[in-house]
């Protein structure tokens, strides 16, 4: 992660000195977040342990952890993902229901799967390893990292022959990914806030008269992100 | 048997911004008003306060603050010969539930619809001729004119306290503000909001090109403000939490914000949550209604609640479903074209240019929900419509409501959607991204409307209601129209890079994707009982102590965000509730 950028422009905004106070509790440390467990220590709430096994790799190459940011995995994504399983989320316990279902409809019409995204998953990660078996020789997690993009990528393509009530698996997994990796910490990934210092997202700070101001046009705003919670990173 | 509680002079179904109004209206007769609301009770603190509020994942993402589809929604089909499939979790549009409705989540883009568009048949034929019109092209006047209409959209925006620039006072036009709009009878009650980069840079671009930029009618306020209630709005912080959210800094006007507080110190209105009403019980020879029959959620059972005025003010489609299952009007047929309640359902037409700068950071977090600039120079008023093939248009905008990266990460379309070089993408383009977008009219048609559905049912077993629409090549047309303005508009800024999204020939209506949340029509107002639900006071030509508020009441969609003319409407259909059907209950027209 990068600190480069922030040292530039905290160099500016302290001779701005707007809102200066703000700095000094700036470098906190992280509480909660800090304590969390392991992530091979974690017992999964929904997943069971090949699953969570599959949710794991997934993600770690869905976004993967070397290179410039946090990775799924340094977010600590599988463990928002499981907790959004558990939840009403993944128990699609806000959605209507009722059947008839006709879950091969055209998709214009949306989610038309009698299963809860939960099911779905449990449903998608069993069929998804069925066909890494056959076209690739092994399960999904124990393929190299080559052959985990070439199997992702089939399955976002369609070419993963799934029944139609787990045609929205790839859709579901990858939409999870991205939420965990953004979502505040308050459920379960976003690990440190990395992934907003990592874009620059500053969180829950809510409120910018100021940068509205054409004086702070193209000046990258200085302050790391707060959580709800109202951790500093 | 339904318990029956104490008859009341006024029931109001639904608490969001019509029932609100209509509750201020009414109980300044000195009627007893009680509002029902199916949801539950929300106000500023603590529903919306800070630091909680600001939950990408919990309220835009999960929908914290919308109707949950497991106790409402409808089935969706593009035409007549298909089988609707139900709306089993949101996407396309997003109807709130609980107090305030829509009114608390909206982004508060509030405007007036052009004088033609509420007699855009009249309009049409008379500068083009009637044969332009298609044949399966529904199109009406409203049967209410913008003059008549002014002085309640006057009332509407200071009542809601908006921040903007008047472009026409009288008759003269006044600069920085919208030339193109009809004349107002004086400036907004507040200047406008601050803008940020992008935006100053669309208005640079777009006034080298000879277009009229000017600031969006916003109802986030700019300054402190106090309303005819005597509720006060505070200047908006740029917070980036708007759309989807309620406001946790009393900027943002809502019925919270602008009535309520105020509504419910009167001792003659009262109100319960968690009363979802099931249906308008109408009297023996079907000319009154004698109240309405709801749910009480705490109690378990049918409730009948006798009242003289009937008033509908839920959200557009609960209004018709509402109305459908009560018998008030017939319903509409679009085999035969006869009947009424259901017809004429229209959407909104939106589309857009995303622009990449790899040396510009925008801060995109920094956002209001309706700051930006706009352009009306391709408005419904300023096309040849017999020369570009279609009728509608749209205004064109730059803005920036807030940088949520779930739901705020535009990237260019090299950019994979995962993996290593998603990665990458996110670092090079969150924050040097801005986008140009067109938000436009909806025509109607003779095969896009609401009905009761003959396989789902609600929790209460009552039919669904069912949706049959579909992009019309007229819509999209105009949809292309608009690209072809934008895009020069987006090359001449010298963007990295671009991106176009606009429907195309053969687009489908797709319920996935957040769309807009206007739906209109199906309780449509006009002037003759044989084509419209309403007569011009939103009152049923069949049952004349029955209401309707709300954008149900349009007949084709406008090409402006509605909650402007759903806000003056309101307040018209008050006043003439006031003045002329009190004193004489019966058919106004």
């Amino acid at each position: 992660m990068s600190t480069r950028d922030f040292k530039a422009t905290r160099r500016q905004f302290m001779q701005g000195g707007a809102a200066g106070a703000a700095l000094s509790t700036f470098a906190r440390p992280l509480t909660a977040q800090e304590q969390a467990v392991p992530l091979d220590k974690y017992e999964a709430e929904y997943f069971e342990d090949a699953e969570w096994a599959f949710v794991m790799a997934a993600t770690a190459r869905l976004i993967p952890s070397d290179g410039d940011g946090p990775g799924a995995i340094d977010a600590r994504v599988p463990v928002f993902i499981d907790r959004q399983m558990a939840g009403e989320f993944g128990q699609a316990a806000t959605w209507y229901m009722e059947g008839p279902h006709d879950a091969g409809a055209n998709p214009n019409f949306g989610y038309q799967s009698p299963l809860t995204p939960a099911e779905v998953y449990r449903g998608g990660i069993k069929a998804f390893d069925t066909w890494c078996q056959n076209e690739l020789g092994g399960a999904f997690v124990d393929l190299d990292a080559d052959n985990q993009d070439a199997a992702l990528t089939a399955l976002d393509s369609g070419d993963v022959p799934l029944d139609p009530e787990l045609r929205d698996f790839f859709d579901l997994l990858l939409q999870n990914t991205k939420e965990g990796y953004f979502a505040d910490p308050r459920y379960g990934g976003n690990h440190g806030m990395a992934a907003w210092v990592y874009i620059g997202f500053p969180g829950a700070r809510a409120n910018f008269l100021e940068w509205t101001d054409p004086s702070k046009d193209n000046v990258p705003y200085p302050l790391g992100p707060v959580s709800i919670a109202g951790e500093r990173a | 048997m339904a318990r029956e509680e104490k008859r009341r002079d006024v029931v109001i179904v639904g608490l969001g911004w019509t029932g609100s109004i209509l509750g201020m209206e009414l109980t300044s007769e000195g009627l007893d008003v009680l509002a029902l609301e199916r949801g539950g009770d929300r106000d500023t603190v603590p529903d919306f306060q800070y630091p909680d509020v600001a939950d990408e994942l919990k309220y835009g993402v999960r929908y914290g603050f919308m109707q949950k589809p497991k106790n409402s929604t409808l089935t969706v089909r593009h035409n007549t010969d298909e089988t609707a499939l139900p709306y089993r979790h949101l996407g396309s549009f997003l109807p709130g539930d609980g107090v305030g409705g829509a009114g608390i989540h909206w982004n508060g883009h509030t405007w007036r619809p052009m004088k033609e568009e509420l007699r855009l048949k009249s309009y049409v034929e008379e500068e083009f001729g009637a044969d332009i019109i298609p044949d399966d092209m529904t199109i009406q006047d409203w049967g209410v004119t913008y003059e008549e209409l002014e002085p309640y959209f006057d009332r509407f925006e200071y009542m809601c306290g908006i921040s903007g620039q008047a472009g026409n006072i009288n008759g003269k036009v006044i600069e920085g503000g919208n030339p193109f709009e009809a004349p107002r009878a004086r400036d907004f009650p507040m200047p406008p909001l601050a803008q940020t980069l992008n935006g100053r840079m669309f208005k640079e671009a777009a006034e080298k090109m000879g277009l009229h930029p000017f600031p969006r009618p916003a109802a986030n306020a700019s300054e402190a403000y106090v309303n005819e209630y005597g509720m006060q709005l505070g200047p908006c912080n740029y917070c980036g939490f708007c759309e989807r959210f309620g406001c946790l800094n009393y900027s943002k006007s809502s019925p919270q914000t602008c009535i309520l507080d105020a509504l419910k110190r009167r001792d003659n209105f009262s109100y319960r949550t968690h009363c979802e009403v099931l249906k308008v019980e109408k009297s023996e020879d079907g000319k009154t209604a004698t109240g309405v029959t709801y749910w009480d959620e705490e109690a378990g059972e049918e409730v009948f609640q006798p009242a003289d005025l009937v008033i509908l003010a839920a959200y557009q489609l609960h209004n018709v479903h509402l109305m459908l299952l009560s018998d008030l009007g017939e319903p509409y047929d679009p085999a035969t074209g006869e009947g009424v309640t259901g017809k004429n359902y229209a959407y909104q037409m939106t589309g857009g240019t995303s622009l990449f700068f790899e040396d510009i950071n925008f801060n995109p977090f920094v956002g209001a929900g309706s700051n930006g600039y706009c352009i009306d120079d391709y408005a419904i008023n300023q096309i040849d419509f017999a020369a570009e093939g279609f009728i509608g248009g749209s205004y064109i905008s730059a803005a920036q409501y807030n940088g949520q990266p779930i739901r705020s990460m535009r990237l260019p379309g090299d950019v994979p959607k995962w993996g290593a070089g998603w990665k990458t993408g996110i670092k090079d383009w969150y924050g040097h991204s801005m986008s140009i977008g067109s938000h436009g009219s909806n025509m109607s048609y003779r095969d896009c409307y609401l009905a009761l559905d003959p396989t789902y049912k609600d929790q209460h077993g009552r039919p669904l209601m069912q949706l049959t629409f579909d992009w019309k090549d007229n819509d999209i047309r105009m949809t292309q129209f608009m690209r072809r303005q934008i895009e020069p508009i987006a090359e001449s800024m010298n963007p990295t890079s671009w991106a176009s999204g606009y429907k195309k020939e053969g687009a489908q209506y797709d319920v996935r994707p957040y769309q807009t949340t206007h739906n209109v029509g199906g309780t449509i107002m006009g002037d003759d009982p044989k084509s419209s639900v309403l007569n011009r006071y939103l009152q049923c030509w069949d049952t004349h102590n029955v209401f309707a508020m709300g954008a149900g009441a349009f007949p084709q969609n406008i090409q402006y965000n509605p909650t402007g003319a759903v806000g003056a409407l309101a307040y018209w259909a008050a006043d003439a509730i006031r003045k002329d059907y009190l004193p004489n209950p019966r058919p106004l027209v």
